[in-house]
Order: structure tokens, then sequence, then C-alpha cells
């Protein structure tokens, strides 16, 4: 099978390759402009950062050798060929990985108890007033904007050492971050129900109450229990600073070279970690699959 | 359509699972929350929360508010401009370094480059792991290699994103695509080709938006990792509260408010001109 291919003349041509030759060195040169601007931009933070490549290649060494080390026990032996030692702290570091779950549960729900509070003042169509959206807003953001562990630091000094003040800045951090998504949930709900029950001569409560919320709550959920899981994982160094949990034992661990704990700290860690990501995705799963249906 | 007389009781009949849902469903929910309010319970007398304690702690809080106010930087106002330069840049090194590393190990982690579940699973495993460490862990671990100061905060946000990133790339891969790929196979072009023209032309605006994103997040982390001494304006934060300075302490926040909202806006604006109105959309 033939097809005849229709070229244009020659001078048609020409001017549309002159374009398109055109039009891609812009784009080359704006790309090497960009690329120039980027690379200027790490030297000067490499600069900045005081980055040594001769202490990384010196000291590269060191990190592989790190992770020999804690993988190894006291006696000279791999970890894994004596669990029982390895492991020798293991109610210990149970007791304390229970308070880190504890802290990130309670920081959580108190955080998103708050979150549900505020985000109806912050989203654009419910908020009743715009000065009241803004200060809300601020709020949130600030809540947000500063990272937990130095609300920590700030808490430790204020509650004393211990879980609570871990609690308490995980629920802060937690109230900026789902306020903020709550409301987006909330600014992408159908405002015709609504209108429905306003029509009724419903109170703003009531509309909030029986419009939007039935609208929203497995959004709220899914969010909620996505922040579990990042609250786990900050809950886990919360003992860096004093606020509890099994950070503390493995700040210890790490400052005083004691190898084969690290590892078995960091092995607790991840793993915990790991079942609650696949726990709560699991869950998300079915309540997203459950609104969908009904 | 013209409305249809209806039978409540043949409905009633056709969906039992709406009209009579049995009791373990209706009981789900109020079960749920009771079972949610237990464990908040026992979690606050676990943890020693006390009212007194709580209150005794708040004013205090309000104390140290009041002590804030006004920020105040006394004198060391310069030497708190450089370490906010230095987290700004242990931000962008430790994420650029990481996105670096993550793209070819991103590329392995990915279904539709990599059809092999036995070599794809450790990789992704291994990303997941990385993953499961914290940022500040991380810090720890290099401190005690290279040492303290922000070098070790380079090191430790560029590991702890190498994690992220792997695993965002290769889903950013996994959902490029597949005909461009193919016409690139068509015409005779090597696995390799395939990957450069047929793939990346797809994904790089996708990662790019991403990096950039981070960039921003990081700016976050790299304020705290500083609190474990590994550079940056956290250090200085972490000092001064130690030591009570709370006008000092107020000051170092603001910095670092600012710091980061002036990021969000270049970087949105960036990922903007980057992505273009596509992602928006």
């Amino acid at each position: 099978m033939t097809t005849a291919v229709s070229i244009l003349p020659e001078q048609q041509l020409a001017a549309l390759n002159a374009a398109y030759r055109q039009a891609v060195s812009r784009r080359r040169l704006r790309l090497l402009l960009g690329a120039g601007v980027f690379a200027a931009a790490l030297a000067l933070a490499a600069i900045g950062a005081e980055v040594n490549l001769r202490t990384l290649f010196t000291y590269f060494g060191n990190f592989v050798s790190y992770f020999d080390r804690i993988l190894t026990l006291d006696s000279g032996q791999r970890v894994w060929t004596d669990v029982g030692e390895w492991f020798w702290g293991w109610r210990k570091w149970l007791k304390m990985l229970g308070e880190t779950l504890l802290i990130s549960y309670v920081g959580t729900l108190i955080g998103a108890t708050f979150a549900f509070a505020l985000n109806f003042f912050a989203a654009e169509n419910t908020s009743p007033a715009s000065w009241l959206r803004f200060v809300v807003r601020r709020l949130l953001e600030f809540a947000r904007t500063v990272p937990g562990i130095v609300f920590a630091l700030v808490f430790v000094i204020a509650f004393g050492l211990g879980p609570m003040a871990g609690v308490l800045a995980i629920a802060i951090h937690s109230t900026g971050a789902l306020g903020k998504l709550f409301s987006e949930i909330v600014e992408n709900a159908d405002m015709k129900p609504v209108e429905g029950i306003r029509s009724t001569g419903a109170s703003w409560l009531s509309c909030m109450r029986f419009a939007i919320v039935p609208q929203v709550t497995a959004g709220y959920a899914s969010y909620a229990l996505l922040r579990f899981e990042i609250n786990v994982r900050e809950a886990s160094v919360m003992g860096f600073v004093g606020a509890g949990g099994i950070g503390q034992e493995l700040v210890v661990a790490i400052r005083k070279f004691y190898y084969s704990d690290v590892s078995a700290i960091l092995l607790t860690i991840v793993v915990t970690v790991f079942i609650i990501d696949i726990t709560t995705g699991w869950l998300r799963g079915r309540l997203f699959g459950k609104e969908a249906r009904t | 359509m013209t409305p249809q007389e209806v039978d409540t009781a043949q409905i009633r009949a056709r969906y039992p699972d709406v009209f009579d849902r049995p009791a373990s469903a209706r009981l789900a929910t109020p079960a749920m929350i009771a079972a949610a309010l237990a464990i908040l319970v026992y979690g606050l007398v676990d943890l020693d929360f006390s009212p007194s304690r709580f209150f005794a702690g708040l004013s205090q809080l309000g104390w140290i508010t009041l002590m804030m106010i006004p920020p105040d930087p006394g004198s060391s106002l310069p030497i708190y401009l450089k370490a906010l330069g230095e987290t700004l840049s242990i931000a962008l090194l430790g994420t650029t370094l990481a996105a670096v590393f993550a793209l070819p190990v991103s590329l392995l982690a990915a279904r539709n480059i990599v059809p092999s579940n036995i070599l794809r699973f450790p990789v992704r495993r291994f990303l997941d792991s990385i993953r499961g460490v914290d940022t500040l862990i991380w810090a720890l671990v290099w401190i005690n290699v290279v040492g303290l100061g922000p070098f070790a905060g380079v090191l430790a946000i560029a590991v702890s994103d190498f994690g992220a990133f792997g695993k965002l790339f290769s889903e950013a891969i996994e959902g490029a695509d597949q005909k461009q790929v193919e016409g690139i196979r068509a015409s005779g072009g090597s696995a390799l080709h395939e990957i450069r023209f047929g793939l990346l032309p797809q994904v790089l605006p996708v990662i790019a938006g991403q990096v950039l994103y981070f960039i921003e997040s990081n700016t976050r982390s790299a304020t705290i990792i500083g609190i474990v001494g590994a550079g940056g304006i956290g250090l200085q934060l972490a000092e001064q509260i130690r030591v009570l300075e709370w006008q000092k302490v107020s000051f170092l926040i603001l910095m670092i408010l600012v710091a980061v909202a002036a990021i969000d806006f270049i970087s949105g604006k960036l990922r903007f001109a980057i992505i273009g109105r596509r992602a928006v959309a």
C-alpha cells in the first residue's frame, strides 16, 4: 500500500523550519539559563552548608561501617545469631513503644477535634465572617508551620519533662495540618444541601451539622488516619527533646554508642511504622470504598 | 419519565440492606466511638495527664508567651541571618542530592520498567525502610559519621528524602502514558531510548514539581534537625530555648515563619511555570 505524503513547497517549508528551529533554540536557551541559575544556587548553598567533599569521602567508610557496628553484638557476633541478646531490653522498649503509640493517638484525636471545631470558620464557603476566617486561617498556619518538635521544646519547659509535652505538641501541629485539609474538603462540598436546610430557617450550626458534616466525615476520617500515621513517626522522635516515647531510649543508645541497641530500637520503630502504614491504608480503603457505594 | 406509583413495601423487600440494617451495622458507629474514647481516656491516664499539671503548665506557658513580646534578636542578628542561610542551603542541597540519586533507583522500582516482581520487591522494601526512619534519626547517625555541623544535616535530608523520592518518582513513572514508549520502540529505539525519549519528557515536569515541593517542606525539616546539632537555625533556636532567652526565641520563630512563607511563594511561582496550568486545572 502506498500513501502519498504531501510536501509543502520549498519556500513555505523553509519559513516553517526556521520558526521551528527558533522555537527549539529559545527553549534550549531558557533551559540552559535555568540550569545555570540552579547550579549557581547550589554552589552558593554548598559554601553555606560547609560541604566538604573530603570529609565525606574520608568518613564515608564510617557511615558504612556504622551499619556494620550496629549489627554486631558486644561479643563480636552478628546480631541475628542471638536474638535474645540483641533484644535484651524488649520489655522496656515495648513499653516505650506503647507510650509512643498512645502519644500519637491522643495527640491526633485532640488535634482532629480542634481542627473539626475550627475548619468551618476557615473554609471559604461556610465561614460566617471574613475577619473570622482570616484569624482562624492565620492561627492554623502558625500551628502548621512551626515544627512539632519546636513546640515540644517549649512545652517541655512549661509542662515539665514527659509525654504530656509530646502529646500537646503533636496535638497543636495536627490541628494546624488537619484544619487546613478539613477546610479544603468543606470547600469542595456540595452547597445545595446547605441552601435547602437554610431555606427551612435553620441556624448556621444546623446547616453545618445536617448539610456539611454528612458529606465530609469520610474525608475527615481518612485524613485523620493519615495524620495518625505521620504522628507515629513524629512521636518516635519526641523523646529526643525529653517529650516521652521511644525516642528517649534511641537517643541515649546513639549518643552512648550502644550499637546493637540502636539497630534493635530502629528495627522496632520501622516495623511498627510499617504495620501502622498497612493498617491505616487498609482502613482508609474501606472507609472510602464504603462511602463511594452509598 | 412519568412519576410512578411507589410500593413502599415492595421496595423495602427488595432493598433489605437499606431499610433493615442488621443490628451489628447500626451499632458499629457508636461502638467505634466508644472504643476510641476508651483508648483516649486510658491514654490520658497512662501519660500522666492531671488537670493540675495541665493548668500549671498552661499558666507557665502564658508567662513564656508574655516574655516573648516583643521579639528581639539582641546583638546576634548577623549570626541568626547566617544560620538561616545555612538552613536554606541544607534544604536545597539535601533535596537536590536526594533527587539525583533517587531518579535511577525509582526506575528500578517502577512496574512498567522492571516487570519482574522479584527484582522490584527488594528495591521497594529498601526505600520503605529508609522512609520509616525519621530525618532526625538520620541526622543523629550522620553526626556520628561526619561530625557536628550543617553537612550532617545535608546528608540526613538527602538520605531520608531519597526514600520518599524513590517512591514518588516511581509512582509518577508508572502513571506515564505507555503509548509514547511503544512509539519509540516501534521506530527501533533501544530500552534506554525508550526511557530517555518516551518516559522522561512525560515525568520530568511532575518530578520537578515534587522536588520543588520538597525543597519547601524541607525548609521546615532543616530547621528542626539543628535541634540535634546538625547546623542551621534550629541549633540557635534550641540553644535559646534552653537558656530561656524568650525574646530571641520568638524572633527566631518569626524568622523561620517568614523564610518558609517566602520559599512557599517562590516555589509556588516556579512550580506554576514548570508544570503550567495542567496541574492546576
